[in-house]
C-alpha cells in the first residue's frame, strides 16, 4: 500500500464512472483539481496533468462505513485512528463511523470531541457514533444535543443491547427531537444466556451453548415497534436472522425512517463453517443458517436492506487463539468487505455493480444525513477505484489492521479495490 | 485406522469402530492374564492432560497405558491456572517440547481436542470436551452392548437424562447410529437439544415407553447445576418422571440391560437395587473401559505387536 500527495491537478482515465447519486453508468474521465471534483465525463484538464489508466476498472464514490470498532482510546494493541484508517484505505472506504465501546466509553461531549480532533490527523474522515447511555449501562441517556454538537452522528450501545425497554422507548423519544438514528445491538440478554453461536442443527452437532434466532428478532420486533410508536429514527445493525427481516420488512411500511445493515460476513458465511471451531467465526450476533443467508440476500435484493457495514472488530491473536469459550466474539472486515460482497452478491447472486456500490456509499450517507451528491464540481474528491474482475485470496498481506482475526483468510474473492483517494491523498493498493 | 486422532465419533468409520471393539477384546483377554501386562507401546510417551477433574477417565486410561507399557505423565491443569495468564497454546505447546507421542485430554471446552491438534504434532485423544464428544466413553459403552447381546446392528438403544449437556449422549448417537443402531432419547424436554431431531435420532418423552422399545438403557447422570440453572423444577420431580427404579422396571414384563457411565447419583437418575442388579452391566463398562482404551491406544500409536518386540 502506497499513500501519496494528491498531484495540483490529476485525471482518471478511460473508466467507468458509477455514480451511485444520479445512477449514471458510463465510460469518462474525471478530473481533480486541489484534491476536488472538477469535472466528470467530459473533462478539459490541462496538459500537465498527471494520469491515473483507469482501463477496465470501476471508478465511484468513496465508501463510507458506518459500523468499526477502532479501540481508541483503551485497547490500541488491537487498533486505533490510524491503523484503522489503513486497513478502511485497503478496503475503498473513505469514511467511517466508530462505535463507543472503547475505554472509556464514548458518552460525552467532551469525549466526541476528542475523536474529532484526533480523525484530523487521519488520512480519512471519522464520525464518532455516541453512547445511548452513560458508561454504557443501559440506564440513563447521554447528553444527545450537545454530542451532536460536537460531532457524533448517531448513538448507539453497541456490543452491549438495551435491555431495558423503558430506557429504549425514552433514548427513541428524546432522539426525536435531533432526528438521528438510534443503533441497538438487538440481543435479548435472557434468551442469548451463555450462547456462543446460533442454536440449529450445526450447535447440536457441536455440543456448543447456542442460542435461537429469536434471541435476535425478538428485539428487533421490540425496537420497531418503539421506533413507530415514537416516530424515531431506528437504524437495525448487522441483521442475521430471516425472522428479523420478515418483522423489518413490514414494519418498513409503517415508518419511514427505519433503516437496516447487513455485514459481508454474515451474507458469506453460513454456520456450517463453524465445524472448524474456528474462533474468528465467533461474532454477534452469531453466524445462522444457509436459509437466514439466503434471506439477507433475498432482501437486499428486494431493497429491505439499505447498506453494508462491516462491524471491523479487531482482537488480539492472544485473544482469539485461545479456547472457543474464552475467545471474545468479533472480526474484522475492512479489508474483505468489497471481495467478499461482490464474490456473493455480484458472482455468485447476479446483482450489478450499481446496487452493490449504493450499499457502500449514497445509501449510508443517506441513512446519517451526508451529502451523497460527491461528483459535484467543488466537492472534496472521496473516490474508489476497483477492478470488478479481478478474482483473489484473501491472505494476511492484504490485511492493514493491527489485528489479523479474520476468517475470510484464504478464501475466495472477486472483484478487488486498486485505489482509495481521500483527503488530497491517493492511496494505492497492491 | 483412517484417521490420525480421536477426536470424536461423528463420521468416524465404521470399520475403525468394529477394530477397535476387536481389539478390545483381545485386550481383554490380557486383562484376565496373571501378569496383565504387554510390551505393545514401550518407548512410547504419553501425557494425561486434564484441565478438568476426572477420577474414572483417567485413571482408565493411565491402566491401559500402563498395561501396554508405555510411559505416562499426568498433568491436571485445573482452568484457574489458565487464568492466570498461561494460554492453552503455552500449556500444550511446553508439554509438546518435552517431547511426547500423544496426549489424551479433558477440557471444558467444546472444539478443544481439535483445536490441540493445530498447536502440536502428537497424536490427540480425545477425553471428553465439555458438552460435545467423549469418544472413548461411547466406544466402551458399544463394546459392552456387543459383548452383552453378540451384535450393534439393529440393537435398541434408550439414552435417558440430560441430553443437552452430555457429552457421552452425543458419542453415543454417533456411533450408534454408524454402527446400525437405533437411538431413542428420553428426557426432560428441557434437557435434550431443541434440534435433536436433526442427529437422526427417536425423542420420545415418556420412559415407560422407552423401556418397552429399547434392548439397552444407557443412564446418563443428572447434575445438581441443572436445578440452579431452572431447567428443572425439582429432584423429585425428576425422579418421578425419569428415574430407573425398581418398580419401574418390575412394571414391564421384559428385563432390559441398564448402564451408566458414572459417577452414579444412586437414588437419583437410578436406583441402588437397580445399580447393582444382574440387569446392570455398569461394572462390565468399566473393565471394558480399560481394554477398548488399550486398543485405542494400540492402534492409533501404530505399536509394534506382541511378536515384533519379542
Amino acid at each position: 500500500m502506497n499513500i501519496s500527495k494528491l498531484k495540483k491537478n490529476i485525471v482518471l482515465k478511460n473508466g467507468t464512472i458509477l455514480d451511485p447519486y444520479n445512477n449514471t453508468e458510463k465510460k469518462g474521465d474525471i478530473h481533480i483539481e486541489n484534491g476536488k471534483i472538477k469535472s466528470v465525463g467530459k473533462i478539459s484538464a490541462p496538459k500537465t496533468s498527471e494520469t491515473i489508466d483507469c482501463k477496465n476498472l470501476i471508478i465511484t464514490h468513496g465508501f463510507f462505513d458506518i459500523h468499526v470498532h477502532f479501540r481508541e482510546p483503551g485497547r490500541e494493541d488491537k487498533e486505533d485512528l490510524n491503523s484503522g484508517s489503513l486497513a478502511a484505505l485497503a478496503g475503498g472506504f473513505t469514511r467511517v463511523c466508530t462505535m463507543p465501546n472503547t475505554d472509556p466509553p464514548i458518552d460525552s461531549p467532551e469525549s466526541i470531541r476528542y475523536i474529532v480532533d484526533r480523525s484530523e490527523e487521519c488520512p480519512i474522515h471519522i464520525h464518532p457514533i455516541g453512547s445511548i447511555t452513560k458508561s454504557q449501562e443501559g440506564k440513563e441517556i447521554t447528553e444527545m444535543g450537545a454530542m451532536i454538537a460536537e460531532g457524533a452522528l448517531a448513538f448507539s450501545d453497541d456490543g452491549l443491547p438495551i435491555n431495558d425497554s423503558g430506557v429504549m422507548y425514552n433514548a427513541l423519544e428524546y432522539s426525536y427531537m435531533f432526528d438521528v438514528p438510534i443503533i441497538n445491538h438487538a440481543e435479548d440478554d435472557c434468551l442469548k444466556r451463555d450462547g456462543l453461536m446460533h442454536e440449529g442443527k450445526v450447535s447440536t452437532h457441536l455440543g456448543l451453548p447456542a442460542s435461537p434466532d429469536i434471541t435476535e428478532s425478538n428485539m428487533v420486533f421490540r425496537d420497531l415497534e418503539l421506533s413507530i410508536l415514537t416516530g424515531a429514527r431506528l437504524h437495525v445493525p448487522h441483521v442475521s436472522s430471516a425472522k428479523s427481516i420478515s418483522h423489518i420488512k413490514s414494519m418498513k411500511k409503517k415508518n419511514d425512517k427505519i433503516t437496516v445493515e447487513v455485514t459481508p460476513h454474515h451474507l458469506f458465511f453460513s454456520d456450517e463453517d463453524l465445524y472448524t471451531f474456528d474462533t474468528n467465526l465467533k461474532v454477534a450476533p452469531p453466524i445462522r443458517t444457509k436459509k437466514d443467508r439466503k434471506a439477507i440476500i433475498d432482501a437486499i435484493k428486494n431493497g429491505i436492506i439499505d447498506c453494508i457495514a462491516t462491524d471491523h472488530a479487531p482482537h488480539t491473536i492472544e485473544e482469539k487463539e485461545g479456547t472457543f469459550d474464552m475467545a471474545p466474539f468479533g472480526m474484522i472486515g475492512l479489508e474483505s468487505c468489497f471481495g467478499a460482497a461482490s464474490k456473493v452478491l455480484i458472482n455468485d447472486n447476479a446483482m450489478d455493480q450499481m446496487s452493490l456500490v449504493k450499499l457502500l456509499t449514497a445509501n449510508p450517507r443517506k441513512i446519517l444525513g451526508l451529502d451523497q451528491n460527491l461528483f459535484k464540481e467543488g466537492t472534496e474528491a472521496e473516490i474508489a477505484i476497483y477492478d470488478p474482475k479481478l478474482e483473489w485470496k484473501f491472505s494476511l498481506e492484504n490485511i492493514y489492521s493491527k489485528s489479523k482475526n479474520s476468517p475470510f483468510l484464504g478464501r475466495e474473492m472477486k472483484g478487488k479495490i486498486k485505489s482509495t483517494i481521500v483527503k488530497g491523498h491517493i492511496t494505492s493498493i497492491d | 485406522m483412517k484417521n490420525i486422532h480421536l477426536l470424536g465419533l461423528k463420521d468416524y468409520p465404521e470399520d475403525d469402530i468394529q477394530t477397535i471393539i476387536d481389539t478390545g477384546f483381545r485386550f481383554k483377554e490380557v486383562l484376565d492374564r496373571p501378569i496383565k501386562k504387554v510390551p505393545s507401546l514401550q518407548g512410547k510417551t504419553i501425557v494425561n492432560l486434564f484441565f478438568e477433574n476426572s477420577t474414572r477417565t483417567r485413571i482408565s486410561f493411565e491402566l491401559a497405558q500402563k498395561r501396554l507399557s508405555a510411559d505416562t505423565v499426568n498433568f491436571s491443569a485445573s482452568t484457574s491456572s489458565l487464568k492466570k495468564g498461561e494460554t492453552f497454546k503455552d500449556t500444550v505447546q511446553n508439554i509438546e517440547a518435552m517431547k511426547i507421542d500423544a496426549v489424551v485430554m479433558r477440557h471444558p471446552t467444546p472444539g478443544s481436542p481439535l483445536q490441540l491438534t493445530k498447536y502440536i504434532d502428537a497424536i490427540v485423544i480425545n477425553a471428553g470436551d465439555g458438552t460435545h464428544e467423549h469418544p472413548t466413553q461411547a466406544i466402551l459403552d458399544m463394546m459392552s452392548l456387543h459383548e452383552k447381546f453378540g451384535y450393534l446392528k439393529g440393537l435398541k438403544v434408550g439414552i435417558v437424562g440430560d441430553i443437552s449437556h452430555s457429552r457421552v449422549a452425543l458419542s453415543n448417537i454417533y456411533g450408534l447410529q454408524t454402527m446400525g443402531a437405533e437411538v431413542t432419547l428420553c428426557g426432560p424436554s428441557t434437557l435434550i437439544p431443541s434440534f435433536a431431531e436433526d442427529l437422526g435420532v427417536n425423542v420420545n418423552y415418556d420412559i415407560n415407553e422407552v423401556i418397552e422399545w429399547a434392548d439397552a438403557l444407557n443412564v446418563l447422570r443428572i447434575q445438581r447445576e441443572r436445578m440452579d440453572g431452572g431447567l428443572l423444577p425439582s429432584i423429585r420431580e425428576y425422579r418421578n418422571l425419569f428415574g430407573i427404579s425398581e418398580q419401574r422396571l418390575s412394571e414391564h414384563k421384559k428385563e432390559i440391560v441398564i448402564m451408566h457411565p458414572g459417577p452414579m447419583n444412586r437414588g437419583v437418575e437410578i436406583d441402588s437395587v437397580v445399580a447393582d442388579s444382574d440387569q446392570a452391566i455398569i461394572l462390565d463398562q468399566v473393565l471394558n473401559g480399560v481394554a477398548s482404551r488399550m486398543a485405542i491406544l494400540y492402534l492409533l500409536l501404530g505399536g509394534k505387536s506382541d511378536k515384533e518386540s519379542d
